[in-house]
């Protein structure tokens, strides 16, 4: 146990006196936080929208107004001709352009209704369809309010009527901090525990430690608990930045959040452990978590991109990803606020995922050189 | 009563053979060297009776244990210092060592003593990290991070490798003095000059040991007529003697050139200073010399 103990107060002095490894470890998932809490917004705000009136009245004006009353768009400019559209579009004064039709006033009692065109840059895809929604939207309530309030029932038509749960701003925020959560989570335990025992290997400090009675169980374990902490610590700080900061509460239960957490810390330990066991040198450590771990966690674990879009080969590479498991439990129990038992397929695959990577980690641990 | 046994092992990577049939014994409380250049399969052999890596062929057996079945025994046993520094650079040299203490069950007051004369120099740099260490110093902090469990044996894998003069020959006195405290001691080296500090030493080529003995017997079956010779101008001469009439193996030795002769009496010693005098060489010394270690190692290795 004094063993154990020696072992695990050298890796704190080793984390502690490297200031760079300190920064990253326990500055990214601020940054990161940050980074993707306000760059990386996929949020509809204060969106720039030109209007077309070629018969400007009082209809059009309330439905102008209704419109820049919205804390979505603000309308910046009012365009005169049809070619003008074009203009401000690629000039980047506006990305929505709502233009309404001939006799919009006159038709819109008559048969045919009356005709809008709303004009989106496209150029981001995704931000495109959220403003044609959200303008949509906006109209759509008018057009109702209208009907109801003359009596017509003109019309009618089929209305549909979305609402978002859970999220009924559509806060990116929301999105984005499981998925973080579960990538700082995998680089910190993975990537900075293979890195650590793999650099004994590589300073020859593992040779010394070998030819002496500790078992060499003790000393992959006793790097595990420095990164262990250290994990804890940035589960804490990203609960507190997404609570208190992104304004993103745990609508769940606390204490089961926590207890999957630490099940996924554990899981990715085990994983920085098998990298271990493969790797004789830090670039190659890296190389395997960075390449093999990091990259397809951003793209494959639904982190950013929902799984069932990407094609179905990739999406067995996601479902044998542990992350993938852990943000679908966070989504659960963090963001939808349902209880444990309805991620408890998550926990047992997290569980048995973790059981086989010790297992096999284990069984290639060498008390031996090669 | 023996330390050591090791019997015919062998070591291969892929297609190179590190070891090629290696025995030998090593007394209890003996200072052994082991004696060759890089490459020749010293590490290997160390890690094999270390317990580190596995023979393809062969035994061993250190302190009455088998390397392969009592490995766990005998690791409490061993003192071992690699070739390459391998402490930890950003812990101080106290944490270091108390960390390999502890890494033994022991503590450094338990077994103080037994490094005192050693840690008594790095005392003044207790608190300094170990990768700011000169390399004298370093090389000092490694062999008491070896000694502080009092193994019975110690292995050194070219511990005098990259450090001063002076540091090396304090290294030697500090083995000297671990040999009267009963510790058996391995000591591998590519410098020829130490070999004459151990007891017994084992000439090491390629995977194989050439010879087995103590230096002086070593030096004292060097058959062949041994002369050295130097001039002002060094760098011709060793071509010059080279293609002399009677002259066998010449090579370059520190700043003399070393040459045996034929034993056919074919060789004459005026003659070549004539020669040499001749092809423009002057302050010409040539005289007989008693073959060193490292004469030994040529010759054998001619062989």
């Amino acid at each position: 146990m004094r063993q154990f103990g020696a072992f695990i107060r050298k890796e704190f002095f080793h984390i502690l006196r490297d200031r760079r490894t300190m920064l990253i470890v326990l500055v990214m998932p601020v940054v990161l936080i940050i980074l993707f809490g306000f760059a990386l917004s996929t949020e509809v705000r204060n969106v720039n929208v030109a209007i077309l009136a070629p018969e400007p009245d009082d209809m059009t004006r309330r439905i102008v107004e209704r419109i820049d009353a919205s804390e979505y768009f603000t309308v910046v400019r009012w365009l005169d001709t049809p070619t003008e559209i074009h203009e401000t579009l690629r000039a980047g004064e506006a990305q929505l352009v709502v233009a309404f039709g001939q006799h919009f006033s006159g038709n819109l009692f008559s048969p045919d209704g009356s005709q809008m065109q709303l004009v989106v840059d496209a150029s981001d895809a995704n931000m495109a369809r959220s403003y044609i929604s959200y303008a949509g939207g906006i109209i759509a309530d008018f057009s109702r309010e209208m009907a109801a309030g003359t009596g017509t029932s003109a019309q009618e038509g089929i209305s549909s009527s979305v609402q978002f749960l859970y999220n009924p701003q559509m806060k990116s925020a929301y999105h984005f901090v499981p998925g973080i959560m579960g990538l700082i989570m995998m680089l910190i335990c993975a990537m900075m525990t293979s890195i650590s025992i793999v650099r004994e290997k590589e300073m020859g400090t593992m040779e010394v430690l070998l030819v002496s009675p500790v078992r060499p169980i003790y000393i992959v374990v006793s790097k595990m608990v420095p990164y262990f902490v250290i994990s804890c610590i940035n589960l804490i700080t990203i609960l507190l930045l997404s609570v208190f900061v992104l304004g993103v509460p745990v609508a769940g239960s606390l204490l089961s959040l926590c207890l999957v957490s630490l099940l996924y810390i554990v899981t990715n330990l085990s994983l920085g452990l098998l990298i271990s066991t493969m790797a004789n040198m830090q670039v190659i450590a890296l190389m395997i978590s960075g390449l093999v771990l990091m990259v397809p966690t951003m793209i494959l674990s639904g982190m950013i991109f929902p799984i069932e879009s990407i094609p179905r080969v990739l999406q067995f590479v996601s479902y044998i990803l542990p992350p993938t498991w852990y943000i679908a439990a966070v989504r659960k129990l963090m963001i939808q606020g349902l209880p444990w038992i309805f991620a408890w397929k998550e926990t047992v695959i997290l569980l048995a995922m973790t059981i086989v990577l010790i297992a096999t980690s284990l069984k290639q641990l060498k008390h031996r050189l090669e | 009563m023996l330390s050591v046994e090791v019997s015919d092992i062998r070591k291969r990577y892929g297609d190179t053979v590190a070891l090629d049939g290696v025995s030998f014994n090593v007394g209890k409380g003996e200072l052994f060297g082991i004696i060759g250049p890089d490459g020749a399969g010293k590490t290997t052999l160390f890690r094999i009776i270390a317990t580190l890596i596995l023979a393809d062929e062969g035994t061993a057996t250190v302190e009455g244990f088998d390397v392969v079945k009592d490995y766990k025994e005998l690791r409490k046993r061993i003192g071992y210092m690699p070739g390459r520094f391998s402490l930890y650079q950003d812990l101080t040299v106290e944490e270091n060592l108390s960390f390999f203490a502890s890494v033994f069950g022991t503590t450094i007051k338990e077994n103080y003593y037994l490094i005192e004369n050693i840690y008594k120099m790095l005392e003044p740099f207790r608190k300094r990290r170990a990768g700011k260490l000169s390399g004298g110093m370093k090389q000092k902090l490694a062999l008491c991070c070896a000694l502080i469990h009092k193994p019975d044996i110690l292995y050194l894998d070219e511990p005098t490798t990259g450090v001063d003069p002076v540091s090396r020959k304090e290294f030697w006195e500090m083995l000297k003095k671990l040999q009267q405290d009963g510790i058996t001691i391995i000591v591998s080296t590519p410098y020829m000059d130490e070999a004459v500090l151990c007891d017994r030493i084992a000439l090491i080529k390629e995977g194989r040991f050439m010879t087995i003995d103590t230096p002086e017997n070593i030096r004292a079956g060097f058959a062949d007529e041994l002369w050295a010779v130097r001039s002002d101008r060094m760098h011709e001469l060793l071509y010059a003697v080279r293609s002399f009439r009677g002259v066998d193996n010449c090579y370059a030795f520190g700043e003399t050139v070393h040459f045996t002769t034929f034993g056919d009496g074919s060789f004459s010693p005026d003659a070549l200073k004539d020669r040499l005098r001749a092809v423009g060489h002057g302050d010409i010394r040539l005289e007989r010399t008693r073959a060193t270690i490292e004469d030994c190692y040529m010759s054998l290795a001619r062989e």
